[in-house]
């Protein structure tokens, strides 16, 4: 088989590097500093850090809600400064903590804005709308023409994870997605990520804070601390660090785990 | 009430053509006010000039702006344009206010993730920000509208017509009837428009929680 195509959605091509990034805000001390990355076609890769580490800014810098001042994000070989910027965020899908969901737009019409952005015909909108709902276990015929502000907070977040879908974009950015879910919901919806994610095949950056949410999602840990990079570890190596940084993270549980088994049972 | 039941259709004549100058006046308005609002959102810098100048428009006298513009060149030979005109000019910054504050309230994170998912500047604009404010431009165009049918009774003074008419010609005569058969027309006409653009303020006001 020769290469796949560019435009191509699968995962494979779908990658993200970062070069040297700096970003500095006009007035401010540096947010990120000399970031160096490389996210692999398929794989989840967990920002983990504290408020202020840097890791949200590292994620809008890759779908360019801000540019960096140093340094070279690069999308699918591309520099983002390179990148027609309508068409970078349309092959990016993005899920933001309270979903951001239009007010004015039932669930439905919030699921397909992109694909009528895009202009596909209105069949073609439904038939996705009604799969990505399912997708996202809510029934077509019961939430689809809903308004935002009937659903629960979790119903809001799968509507926000399916409107991200919905275009079926190579790459996925999800700042903090479950963060502000009761912890029920959170655990139902990462079982859910879990499941969805064996199907899709997507090159994912997810922002967390919390540590067993790296552990339990992600593929591979990227660990920022006040605007730098500590290292990049897969679970397992994260685990069984001996990093104090890193064992600042684990301590707060281990008393609960007991053997440090945490985020693999769930 | 002896005048005002005497005199319908007299009276009723004045009284579209007083709601015909607020009408097109409002339109006007509109036309102009809801972009500079848009305007300000966009360009930071323009905000205080903005403002500023609509604010200073408000502390004319209405009077006094009536007479200013008589002089105008094609204005001043109709008195209804000049009369448009100046309510046109005094439901500027309701209008603008509004269309800045309903922008500008529009929740960060609706913003943030219609951004990210590529709407362009004028997709964000017509397809989310607009929508969402409508209400809030509504409620200035409402306040405005007020405003305006009660100024416009003075438009009368320059020879305008409209309700005022009738008020200018009771007080030269000292004719309480007569300022009646003006002034309460008028209220009503302030209380009616009132209602109808509450109640489309509410139809446009986006479903919350």
């Amino acid at each position: 088989m020769p290469d796949p195509p560019a435009n191509s959605n699968d995962a494979r091509n779908a990658v993200i590097e970062f070069r040297g990034v700096s970003y500095r805000p006009s007035n401010g001390q540096a947010v990120l500093e000399d970031m160096n990355l490389t996210v692999e076609g398929g794989e989840t890769l967990m920002l983990l850090g504290r408020s202020g580490s840097g890791k949200t800014t590292s994620l809008k810098l890759i779908n360019r809600l801000i540019q960096q001042s140093s340094g070279d994000v690069l999308v699918e070989g591309r520099s983002t400064a390179e990148w027609d910027l309508i068409q970078l965020r349309r092959r990016i899908g993005y899920v933001i903590q309270e979903a951001g969901l239009f007010p004015h737009y039932t669930v439905a019409k919030n699921v397909g804005v992109v694909l009528r952005l895009e202009g596909r015909s209105k069949d073609e909108i439904r038939r996705r709308t009604e799969e990505m709902l399912r997708m996202v276990d809510l029934d077509p015929s019961q939430f689809a023409d809903r308004y935002p502000y009937q659903l629960s907070g979790g119903q809001r977040q799968r509507v926000g994870v399916a409107r991200a879908l919905a275009a079926d974009p190579p790459m996925l950015l999800m700042d903090e997605p479950f963060g502000a879910l009761d912890p029920l919901s959170r655990s139902e919806l990462q079982q859910h990520f879990l499941r969805m994610r064996e199907q899709l095949h997507k090159t994912i950056i997810l922002v967390t804070h919390d540590v067993r949410e790296a552990l339990l999602l992600g593929t591979r840990i990227a660990l920022l601390e006040s605007g730098k990079l500590l290292g990049i570890y897969t679970p397992e190596q994260f685990r069984n660090s001996k990093d104090p940084a890193i064992r600042a993270y684990l301590e707060p549980f281990a008393m609960l785990d007991g053997d440090g088994e945490m985020g693999k049972t769930r | 009430m002896n005048y005002i039941l005497s005199h319908p259709s007299e009276i009723a004549n004045s009284a579209v053509l007083h709601m015909w100058m607020v009408g097109v006046a409002m339109l006007v308005a509109i036309v102009i006010g809801v972009p500079l609002g848009i305007l300000m959102t966009r360009y930071r810098r323009l905000r205080p000039a903005i403002l500023g100048s609509a604010n200073i428009i408000q502390t004319i006298p209405s009077l006094a702006l009536f007479g200013f513009l008589l002089p105008a060149p094609w204005l001043g030979d109709r008195a209804y344009r000049i009369a448009i005109v100046t309510l046109a000019l005094y439901a500027l910054l309701p209008i603008v206010r509004n269309t800045f504050q309903g922008i500008t309230g529009v929740d960060p994170a609706v913003r943030e993730a219609a951004e990210g998912m590529g709407l362009t500047r004028r997709q964000l604009l017509w397809q989310v920000e607009l929508p969402l404010s409508a209400g809030v431009i509504m409620a200035g165009i409402r306040t405005a509208t007020v405003i305006s049918v009660g100024v416009a009774t003075i438009a009368a003074a320059i020879g305008a017509g409209g309700l005022g008419e009738f008020i200018f010609r009771g007080l030269a005569m000292v004719n309480n009837q007569l300022i009646l058969a003006g002034a309460l027309p008028a209220a009503a006409l302030a209380l009616a428009s009132d209602l109808i653009l509450g109640w489309l303020q509410g139809r446009l006001t986006p479903p919350h929680a």
